[in-house]
C-alpha cells in the first residue's frame, strides 16, 4: 500500500467518523441553543432509535423503513422528555436542570437494561449494506454502510440548513437561541420553538444512533455514552449552541482521532481519548466560545 | 384629558415585584388611539419594567393592563403581539447573527397576510432606506443608528396598533437621532399610537402629546407635553431628588 492510498483511506475513515460526531453534536447544539441546557439524555435518545430499528428489522421491516422508524421513535422520545422532564424545571436554577438531564439519562438507560439487558445485541445489518468496495486494487476499502452514512448525513444537514435559513420556524429557533426574550417580543411562540428544537435534535440523534450501531454492529443500552461525550467535545470546539460550529467541530474531531490512530506512533494510540478530552479542557479554559464564536462566554 | 376607560390602552394600579423589591408601586396610565405618550424618569424609575410588563415579559403582582377593551395581563407575549402591541426594546435586542432581511421577516412572524407583509417591507425600506442597502448584511455588523432603525422596522413589521419604544436614541449618533425622530414624527402623522420611553426629555416631549413622569416606581407627574416642558419638577425627577 502506497503512502498516498493510505492517506486517502484515512481521509475516508475520518469523514465517516466525523459525520457521526457531527450528527450527534448538531442535536446537542440545537437543544443547548434554545434551552441553554446540556442534554445528557441525547445519547439515550440515540439508543431509543437504534433499538427501535433493530426491533423493526427483527419483525421483517427492510432496513431503510426501519431506519426511519428509529428516527421517528427518537423524535417522539425527545418530545416526551421535553414535555415530562424539562418543561417543569425550565425556569429552575441551572443545577436543577442539569440534574434533571442526568436523571433522565439514568432512567432511560435502566429502562433499556430492563428490557434488553446490558449485554450487546447484534445489529442485523442486511448483507447488501455490508458489501465492501475496493478501489486502487484493494488499497482503499469502504462498505455500503459507509456510503449510506455519508449520504444520509449530507442529506440531513442540507435539510437542516434549509430549515434554519428558509423557514420562519427555523429562523425563529436561531433567534431564540440568540435572545429568548427578544424572540418573545417579536411574537414567536417560545414553547412551540422549544418543542420543535427537541423534535429536530432528537431525530438527528435517532439517525446518528442507528448509523452508529450499524457501523459498530452492536446495540446496547449504554451505547449513547461514548458518542455523547465525543459530540460534546465537538460542540465545544465549534462553539456550543452554534449549529455550524457543531458541524465543523464534529468533522474536526473525527479527523483528529483518525490522525492520532493512523499517523502517530502506536505507543500513543491508547491515549486517544485522553488527548481528545485534554483538548476539551483546553478549549473550556482558553476559548470557551469555541472556534466560531471566540468572544462568547458559555455556561454549562 | 379623555376618559381613561375609553382609551385604546390603559394600565391600572400596576404593581410589579422582583423578589422583595417593588419595582412598580401601582401606576396607572392610558394611551388614546393615535396619541403619542412619553414615559419619562430617571434610571431605575420603572419605565422599562412598565413596557416589559405590557409585553408580558414581567408579570404584574397586582393591577391590570387593558388593550382594546380586553385584559392582557395574563396573555402570552406572542398573543400580545398578535393582538397588536409591538415592542422595540431597550438596547435594540436584534438577532445579530441573522441578516437584516431575516430580522424583518421575524418581525412579521405573527402575520399570515403575505401581500401585506411584502407591502410593509417596502414601506420600511421607504422609511429607512439604509435597510434596503444592508438587506443581506448580518444585523450584528450594523452601526448603532442602523441597528436602531432595524429595531424600529422589526417592531413595525408586526403591523401594530400600539408601538412601545424603549430608548430609541440610546447609543445612536446625534445626527441619526434626529433622523430617527423624524421617522417617528412621520409615523405619528400617519396615525400610529405610541408609548415612548426616552432619556432625552426635550426630544420626547417634542414628539409626544402627553407624558407621565415616573419616580421610584410611581407616577410623580403627568400632563400635556407643553405643560411638562415648562415644569421644573420634570428635571428634578431626573435628578432623583425626593
Amino acid at each position: 500500500m502506497s503512502g498516498f492510498e493510505y492517506i486517502l483511506q484515512q481521509v475516508i475513515n475520518a469523514v465517516s467518523l466525523g459525520s457521526l460526531y457531527a450528527l450527534v453534536a448538531v442535536g446537542l447544539s440545537i437543544v443547548f441553543g434554545v434551552l441553554k441546557l446540556t442534554n445528557f439524555a441525547h445519547g439515550d435518545v440515540m439508543m431509543v432509535g437504534a433499538f427501535t430499528t433493530v426491533l423493526l428489522i427483527g419483525v421483517g421491516v427492510p432496513f431503510i423503513p426501519a431506519l426511519f422508524g428509529g428516527i421517528i421513535a427518537s423524535a417522539i422520545a425527545g418530545f416526551l422528555i421535553e414535555r415530562i422532564a424539562y418543561r417543569p424545571v425550565r425556569n429552575a436554577p441551572d443545577v436543577t436542570r442539569l440534574l434533571t438531564s442526568l436523571a433522565v439519562t439514568y432512567i432511560l438507560e435502566n429502562v433499556g437494561i430492563l428490557i434488553f439487558t446490558s449485554s450487546p445485541h447484534n445489529f442485523p445489518l442486511p448483507d447488501s449494506l455490508n458489501e465492501s468496495w475496493q478501489l486502487m486494487g484493494g488499497a482503499i476499502t469502504f462498505t455500503n454502510i459507509n456510503i449510506l452514512t455519508l449520504a444520509l448525513t449530507l442529506l440531513s444537514l442540507v435539510g437542516l440548513g434549509w430549515f434554519i435559513t428558509k423557514t420562519t420556524l427555523g429562523l425563529g429557533m436561531r433567534a431564540a437561541s440568540e435572545d429568548m426574550s427578544a424572540a418573545q417580543l417579536v411574537g414567536l411562540d417560545v414553547n412551540r420553538l422549544i418543542v420543535v428544537a427537541f423534535i429536530v435534535a432528537s431525530a438527528f440523534a435517532g439517525l446518528a444512533g442507528v448509523l452508529w450501531a450499524a457501523q459498530a454492529g452492536v446495540v446496547q443500552p449504554q451505547m449513547g455514552f461514548t458518542p455523547l461525550l465525543k459530540a460534546f467535545v465537538a460542540a465545544i470546539i465549534g462553539g456550543f449552541g452554534s449549529i455550524s460550529g457543531a458541524l465543523v467541530g464534529g468533522f474536526m474531531l473525527g479527523a483528529l482521532e483518525i490522525l492520532i490512530v493512523a499517523f502517530l506512533p502506536d505507543a500513543i494510540t491508547p491515549y486517544r481519548d485522553a488527548i481528545v478530552f485534554s483538548l476539551l479542557i483546553a478549549f473550556l479554559l482558553f476559548r470557551p466560545g469555541g472556534l466560531m464564536q471566540p468572544n462568547r462566554e458559555i455556561k454549562l | 384629558m379623555s376618559d381613561p376607560s375609553k382609551a385604546l390602552f390603559s394600565v391600572q394600579n400596576l404593581e410589579v415585584r422582583f423578589g422583595a423589591v417593588r419595582a412598580l408601586k401601582g401606576i396607572s396610565l392610558h394611551v388614546n388611539k393615535g396619541e403619542v405618550v412619553a414615559l419619562l424618569g430617571a434610571n431605575g424609575a420603572g419605565k422599562s419594567t412598565t413596557l416589559r410588563s405590557i409585553s408580558g415579559l414581567s408579570r404584574p403582582s397586582s393591577g391590570d393592563i387593558f388593550f382594546a377593551g380586553q385584559s392582557i395581563s395574563r396573555v402570552s407575549s406572542s398573543q400580545i403581539v398578535r393582538l397588536g402591541i409591538a415592542h422595540s426594546p431597550e438596547g435594540r435586542r436584534l438577532f445579530g447573527s441573522l441578516t437584516v432581511a431575516e430580522n424583518l421577516r421575524l418581525g412579521s412572524c405573527t402575520r399570515t397576510d403575505k401581500a401585506g407583509i411584502i407591502a410593509d417591507t417596502e414601506r420600511m425600506f421607504a422609511l429607512f432606506p439604509i435597510l434596503r442597502e444592508r438587506h443581506f448584511q448580518l444585523a450584528g455588523t450594523l452601526s448603532g443608528g442602523e441597528q436602531q432603525q432595524l429595531a424600529l422596522a422589526r417592531a413595525l413589521m408586526a403591523a401594530p396598533k400600539l408601538l412601545l419604544l424603549d430608548e430609541p436614541s440610546l447609543g445612536v449618533a446625534p445626527l441619526l437621532i434626529k433622523y430617527i425622530f423624524a421617522a417617528l414624527t412621520e409615523l405619528k402623522r400617519q396615525g400610529m399610537t405610541m408609548l415612548l420611553v426616552e432619556q432625552n426629555i426635550k426630544l420626547a416631549l417634542q414628539l409626544a402629546d402627553r407624558a407621565y413622569v415616573l419616580r421610584t416606581g410611581a407616577v410623580a407627574l403627568s400632563g400635556s407635553s407643553e405643560e411638562l416642558l415648562s415644569d421644573d419638577r420634570v428635571a428634578q425627577a431626573y435628578l432623583g431628588a425626593a
